[in-house]
């Protein structure tokens, strides 16, 4: 059925086009090239895997081992939740209004558009997901596990290191592949924050475009070439939240 | 050489008036008191519910992992009070055997037995670590059977050899008492009668308290025996006293089977 | 047998103590910061949102910019409302929701009743996919699909389309599950009432379902209330209450949008997006309302 989109996108005579000019960025205006925005897409997921991971975990580990079925872990899990609840445009109109500025303040050059403050804001966006998945998983480790190593005179991070860990591995993984799926598809908060430029990131605060964010960007008046690329570019960015949430729920179907 | 003299002034292990409750007012034990003695096999019987495992798991503390238990009176290990060193330190010298086999099955063998000090954070050399394996494996007997496999994770292990690895690994650390919650009630007789026979051999240097719902086994193996009833300790004496002669009419009624 | 607890002679436990402890606090500082972004959202919203919020705001269409412009410069509440972003919105929904319920429950059913068959994990796992794919994505493809295909033009029509695709997988789900814990006796006693087969679904596992499908509805509702990209692809955005689904139509998140572009409307796009945080807000509590009502 999605494949009723792939036809319109092949009439314009054009799949072995898009992926020779795979590795040359933009240039003008009639060769388009996917690259500068696959970079773009990838560098601020991963950035956002990587700063939502302590966050996500701690709170995890919080909520599912230290604080376990207590009223504030109960409260924190609701607060967390409620991330998840916020329309996407919100997140960029705070961080349009609240974290860029902040990062200006910084003194960071680019007036706190970028990569970085794009890969912050998909942190927050994808920290619930993260931590409702981590949120189970920590807690299906069997209560006998964790008693044998405190009888052993282990600490409490002893355990968690050497008994949960080793236990929740896959599907903490698993965890955190379906976060960063989460974080390649998403469009308003990045198109807010990005900055709109049609570039490979050089640095870590320039500016660059991701493929949602160009696609929402720029699709007012394309037509002709652009449309179909833009276009292409969906397909491109379908594939791979596609193949990146099937490896995550396989992941978990083998281990749950 | 402090040990040594701890040791011989004082009993290996000494309860005093001892009372644990579930919320402010369930009480599961009431002022229990009592002295174990060393190098002995201790059995505390009961009906279900009777606080056995509760009065066990406080002796290493256990109880600390869960809210809302409440806990009072005083246990002493060689005179020391347990409450006054780290739960890191007593466990060390309290080694713990659950009633479900558990042991940690994303490690091998030889992992599972070292266990407690890999855990704690021991820097030994690999020739220590090997020491320590192979003596723990051969006080349970079972080293001739996974020797050759000490690398393997131990699923493939019987019910009743994946217990004897777990007390190897609580006896790696050669504690003082072994605390035994119902070792064998998941096992087959034959697994049974191997742990029990292991234990006969091992109270020569260890003391073990063993909780069971088992009379015969407590008949079988134990030295002293108490019973407990409803949270009390209602009788404490030497076992084979305890089951010829019983001082009080309950313990006789659980003895004979008038309930249960 | 000596008592050898710790042979290598240092004893590690105070500094292990201090590691715990460390360990500990981290953990708890690193999850205050994680639930700081929400309080910070929220407070930003109703300090800045609630003063544009009065009457006007729902029922009157949004200003142009002259208007805007005069209200700011007079240091005055700029006039009109969102009235246009409701309606589209909820025009929007419904005719998703129209399409995508029935379809939905109906797939649901299907997988519930066929549980280990390969064509029905196939079903299951393109539902998976679905799931997973980006909102821009549906948008394009709605826009391939209908824009371009039926209603040569921007259109309400193509904007549900893409809102229905997206509330797709979610009631999917939520209809197999919540199937799944129907007890079994209820569908034997119907059945053993000799009550034919579609009857019994109809009136007896949908009904005790109930709130578990009802549940998977408001939830997939407030999931696409806030969804913008999909909409700027497909429906555009009108000045007028429109309701025509050939059309273009507006809708709240598409309004903010607009208000975020035109530098004398940003006080309205503060209101707006309390308004939709706190629809969809409580969409989401009524509907765990439900789920722990009936469950």
């Amino acid at each position: 059925m999605i494949k009723g989109a792939f036809p319109a996108f092949q009439k314009f005579g054009f799949f072995g086009f898009i992926f020779s000019t795979e590795w040359n960025p933009t240039e003008g205006r009639e060769a388009y090239g996917a690259m500068p925005f696959i970079a773009g897409t990838v560098i601020t997921s991963l950035l956002a895997l990587v700063i939502c991971f302590p966050l996500a975990f701690s709170t995890s580990l919080f909520i599912a081992e230290y604080y376990r079925k207590t009223k504030i872990a109960n409260i924190l899990s609701t607060l967390v939740d409620l991330l998840a609840g916020v329309p996407s445009i919100v997140y960029g109109l705070w961080g349009f209004y609240t974290l860029r500025p902040l990062i200006a303040q910084l003194g960071y050059p680019g007036q706190g558009y970028g990569i970085f403050t794009s890969g912050l804001i998909l942190a927050i966006m994808i920290i619930p997901y993260a931590t409702s998945i981590s949120n189970e998983i920590i807690s299906m480790v069997p209560n006998e596990l964790k008693e044998a190593a405190y009888s052993l005179g282990a600490t409490r991070m002893e355990v968690i290191f050497s008994v949960i860990l080793p236990n929740a591995r896959s599907g903490l993984v698993a965890g955190y592949i379906l976060a960063l799926g989460r974080a390649l598809g998403e469009t308003m908060a990045v198109t807010m924050l990005i900055g709109n430029a049609n570039i490979i990131p050089t640095g870590l605060f320039s500016p660059g475009n991701s493929m949602a964010s160009v696609i929402a960007n720029q699709f007012g008046e394309a037509d002709g070439l652009k449309l179909s690329s833009l276009i292409a570019i969906g397909l491109l960015l379908f594939a791979v939240t596609a193949i990146i949430n099937a490896i995550g729920k396989i992941i978990i179907r083998k281990f749950a | 050489m402090n040990d040594k003299i701890l040791q011989i002034a004082h009993p290996v292990l000494s309860i005093n008036k001892l009372s644990i409750a579930y919320g402010k007012d369930k009480y599961a034990v009431k002022d229990v008191t009592a002295d174990v003695k060393r190098n002995s096999i201790t059995a505390i019987m009961g009906p279900s519910g009777c606080g056995k495992s509760t009065l066990l798991r406080a002796i290493n503390r256990m109880h600390e992992l869960y809210p809302n238990i409440h806990t009072e009176g005083e246990i002493k290990l060689n005179g020391e009070s347990i409450y006054g060193m780290s739960t890191t330190k007593l466990r060390r010298k309290i080694g713990m055997v659950f009633q479900r086999p558990n042991p940690f099955p994303t490690m091998s063998i030889y992992e599972n037995v070292i266990a407690g000090y890999d855990l704690n954070g021991s820097k030994l050399k690999k020739s220590q670590k090997d020491e320590i394996v192979e003596s723990s494996l051969h006080d349970v007997g079972l080293f001739e059977e996974v020797k050759d496999s000490l690398n393997k994770k131990g699923n493939f292990l019987s019910g009743g050899q994946q217990q004897r690895l777990c007390v190897a690994r609580a006896l790696a650390f050669k504690p003082e008492v072994i605390l035994m919650d119902e070792p064998t009630s998941a096992l087959d007789p034959l697994s049974t009668a191997k742990i029990e026979d292991l234990l006969v051999e091992l109270k020569e240097h260890y003391t073990i308290i063993l909780v069971t719902h088992n009379m015969s086994q407590a008949a079988r193996i134990s030295d002293n025996a108490m019973f407990m009833y409803l949270g009390e300790l209602v009788e404490y004496d030497k076992t084979k006293t305890m089951f010829t002669n019983p001082k009080d009419s309950r313990t006789e009624g659980y003895l004979t089977g008038k309930f249960g | 047998m000596e008592r050898e607890a710790i042979i290598d002679g240092k004893d590690y436990t105070n500094w292990r103590e201090l590691k715990n402890k460390l360990f500990f606090g981290t953990v708890v500082v690193l999850s205050c910061i994680t639930i700081s972004p929400i309080l910070l959202i929220v407070y930003k919203l109703l300090a800045k949102g609630l003063k544009q919020i009065n009457f006007d705001f729902f029922f009157k269409v949004a200003p142009d910019t002259l208007q805007a412009m005069t209200a700011v410069q007079n240091g005055e509440v700029i006039p009109g409302g969102i009235a246009n972003g409701i309606t589209g919105t909820l025009l929007l929904v419904t005719v998703a929701s129209l399409i995508a319920i029935p379809v939905s429950i109906l797939i649901g059913i299907f997988l519930y009743e066929n549980q280990g068959k390969k064509y029905a994990n196939l079903v299951r796992s393109l539902t998976d996919i679905l799931q997973g794919v980006p909102s821009v994505v549906l948008g394009l493809i709605a826009y391939i699909w209908i824009v371009k295909g039926i209603t040569h033009g921007f259109s309400a029509l193509a904007g549900s389309v893409a809102l229905a695709i997206m509330m797709l997988p979610l009631i999917i789900r939520s209809t197999e599950e919540t199937m799944k814990m129907i007890p079994i006796s209820i569908k034997e006693a119907g059945a053993a009432l000799g009550v034919p087969y579609h009857k019994i679904i109809l009136k007896v596992m949908i009904p005790s379902g109930f709130s578990g499908l009802m549940t998977g509805i408001l939830l997939s509702i407030s999931r696409v209330l806030g969804e913008t990209a999909p909409l700027m692809l497909t429906t555009l955005g009108s000045t007028t209450i429109n309701l025509n689904i050939m059309k273009p139509t507006s809708a709240v998140p598409l309004q903010i949008w607009e208000f975020y572009n035109n530098p004398n409307m940003i006080d309205l796009v503060w209101s707006s997006s309390l308004f939709l945080m706190a629809f969809v807000l409580t969409l989401n509590i009524i509907a765990k309302r439900i789920s722990l009502r009936y469950s």
